[in-house]
């Protein structure tokens, strides 16, 4: 896989939220808003089996999208960015597998561990899957003008 | 979500966008954009793409909105999703939605929308259960699962009224400790019978699974709809505890050879059972609160008290009639936020029938009677005077009335005035105890005792 650029890293590292784009069965676009989990290599997002049609669309069809285009909540960066990739769900055992992303989960919401010490009044919440997207195509606007074209990096190519 | 003005009012409060489609290639694309409400003509007029958007298929038009919140993460979480086909206007696009779906937390709590998920998490296990051809169920504890089937720190409604019945008796000179232990055991048994035995009617008659605004102090404990347990296992759950119960009713009658006992514990396990039980169904008829009182007053406070003594007395009767009422209030307020559900399947509980104003004020003239029913027992020398020390909880009637008057139509919010109810039957109990051990200890302490203390 080709260098994440600079710019698309520090927002994957920074934002709070991202919207999840997934095809339905209906092969429309369906979004979600979640928290991206960037480990330098894939976006880990998870998802609690009570939101799980977003999981059941990724089972389908392994094609998404996610944008991080807020910029409230990326600490004000301007810039934006869209990655394309191929999803895989994670669930060997919904109770505990997806907490190995619980040290990035935890450096953007802190309140997770108070969350997690009620794990008895939310248990179906904590009943989680990992949604793990490799990044296939990335487009990126660095000054955040959403008029203008963006830069792109195919992964397994050069930028355009 | 219903496509109308109030939809597009919403739309003009989020400061971007995000288009997405799906491309050519199968894969979702997605850009940022800008736009503005045109709610007269119905539509959305998207500008500022970056990449151009098709108008050949049906796009998604999604705005979001969170409150970043340092060093806990964020809340204020909303946003609002558009699908329909865009038409080239003016340089940009024009989307007239055909179709909206959005969540705002302010509107429907988390909670709230957790709990109306709970079929499509149970739907989904199913499913990963076929692919993974194994069992997969939400899990807790043991420990966990047993304390929130059981809901065990209600316990206390239980504890109390025996403790002050115990009490009763020792201060007139009759006390088996072991005999006392027998007696909390065996009521918190029946107790954890009644507490399961009311899921199981409830998941049976839908009133729990129609709650989507349970609280830790109504709505029922929820394993069952949460797929935690399942209706057998609790239905064995229950049937154990009253078994276990009902035997060491048994051992304490037969042991202590007293027929008043026995009625007492008979008259208390057919309240326990036919609170929710068909064919009686107390609560639902708008009785719990009668058959709570009852149940939690005078037969626990007397039936503690034969346990000791094996003899009729009327000072345990009255010293019961406070507790009786107060628990009876938890009950009436944990039925607030459940009334509409218990409407919907006839469970006819007074907040059902009644006005919020009436409610509210039924409470207050309750609750004072309590402390009424103590001030005359304790003046009119039933009850000992230290008893009076209980009054010190007497402001917690008024918190939790102007709380109540506040916050009747918002289940989350009331939780904490629902807390406060609890706390105010365990503190009146606990003082009225502690009134008791005070009497008990002056009787020790002096050979006349002083009319203060006595």
């Amino acid at each position: 896989m080709g260098a994440i650029p600079p710019v698309v890293d520090d927002l994957l590292t920074r934002a709070l939220v991202c919207e999840l784009a997934v095809v339905n069965a209906k092969g429309e676009a369906v979004v979600h808003p979640l928290i991206p989990l960037w480990d330098g290599t894939h976006v880990y997002m998870t998802s609690s089996v009570l939101f799980s049609k977003k999981l059941e669309h990724i089972k389908r069809d392994k094609r998404v999208s996610l944008s991080i285009t807020d910029p409230i909540a990326t600490g004000g960066s301007k810039a934006r960015c869209v990655i394309q990739g191929d999803a895989r769900i994670i669930e060997d055992d919904p109770h505990e597998t997806w907490e190995e992303v619980l040290p990035l989960w935890r450096a953007k919401e802190p309140a997770i561990d108070s969350f997690l010490g009620k794990r008895f009044a939310l248990p179906l919440f904590f009943e989680r899957a990992l949604i793990e997207v490799t990044p296939t195509r990335i487009s990126w606007w660095a000054d955040g003008d959403p008029s203008q074209a963006p830069q792109t990096l195919d992964l397994a190519g050069a930028v355009a | 979500m219903k496509i109308d003005g109030n939809l597009f009012e919403k739309l003009t409060a989020y400061p971007h966008a995000i288009l997405s489609w799906v491309g050519d290639d199968g894969y979702p694309e997605q850009t940022p954009a800008t736009f503005q409400v045109d709610p007269m003509r119905g539509e959305v007029l998207v500008h500022a793409t970056g990449l151009p958007a098709p108008s050949d298929r049906d796009v998604n038009f999604t705005v979001s909105h969170i409150r970043p919140q340092p060093g806990i993460g964020y809340d204020q979480r909303r946003y609002i999703e558009l699908w329909g086909r865009l038409q080239a206007r003016d340089g940009g696009y024009a989307l007239a939605p055909r179709r909206a779906w959005g969540w705002d937390e302010k509107e429907m709590p988390f909670f709230e929308y957790s709990e109306r998920s709970n079929d499509q998490a149970r739907r989904y296990l199913r499913a990963l259960s076929a692919e993974q051809d194994r069992q997969v169920k939400p899990r807790l504890s043991r420990f966990w699962t047993f304390l929130v089937a059981t809901r065990l720190p209600f316990l206390t409604a239980t504890i109390v009224p025996i403790l002050l019945g115990i009490a009763i008796a020792a201060k007139n000179d009759h006390f088996s400790w072991w005999l006392a232990v027998l007696t909390l055991i065996g009521g918190a048994a029946i107790h954890i019978g009644l507490n399961v035995a009311n899921d199981v009617f409830d998941a049976i008659s839908g009133a729990d699974e129609a709650n989507v605004n349970p609280t830790q102090f109504s709505g029922g404990s929820r394993v069952i709809q949460r797929g935690l347990m399942t209706l057998r296992q609790m239905g064995a759950l229950s049937l154990g505890a009253y078994a276990v119960g009902i035997a060491i009713g048994l051992f304490l009658v037969i042991y202590r050879g007293s027929l008043p006992l026995l009625i007492v514990g008979i008259i208390g396990v057919l309240l326990s059972v036919f609170y929710t039980a068909p064919p009686l169904k107390l609560v639902h008829r708008g009785l719990g609160e009668i058959t709570t009182a009852l149940g939690f007053g005078p037969v626990m406070v007397v039936g503690a008290y034969l346990v000791q003594t094996k003899e009729w007395s009327a000072e345990p009767f009255v010293a019961s009639i406070p507790v009786a009422i107060l628990i009876a209030l938890i009950l009436y307020v944990n039925e607030i936020p459940d009334r509409n559900s218990d409407a919907l399947v006839g469970k006819r509980t007074l907040p059902v029938r009644w006005s919020a104003d009436l409610v509210t004020k039924a409470f207050l003239v309750s609750a004072l009677g309590a402390f009424a029913a103590i001030a005359v027992a304790a003046i009119i020398d039933v009850i000992p005077l230290p008893t009076l020390l209980a009054l010190l909880a007497l402001p917690l009637v008024f918190e939790i009335y102007r709380g109540l008057r506040r916050w009747y139509s918002s289940p989350y919010d009331l939780m904490g005035i629902m807390g406060k109810n609890v706390q105010l039957h365990a503190m009146t109990g606990l003082l009225l105890l502690l009134g008791y051990v005070v009497t008990i200890v002056a009787s020790h302490a002096f050979d006349s005792v002083p009319r203060i203390l006595s």
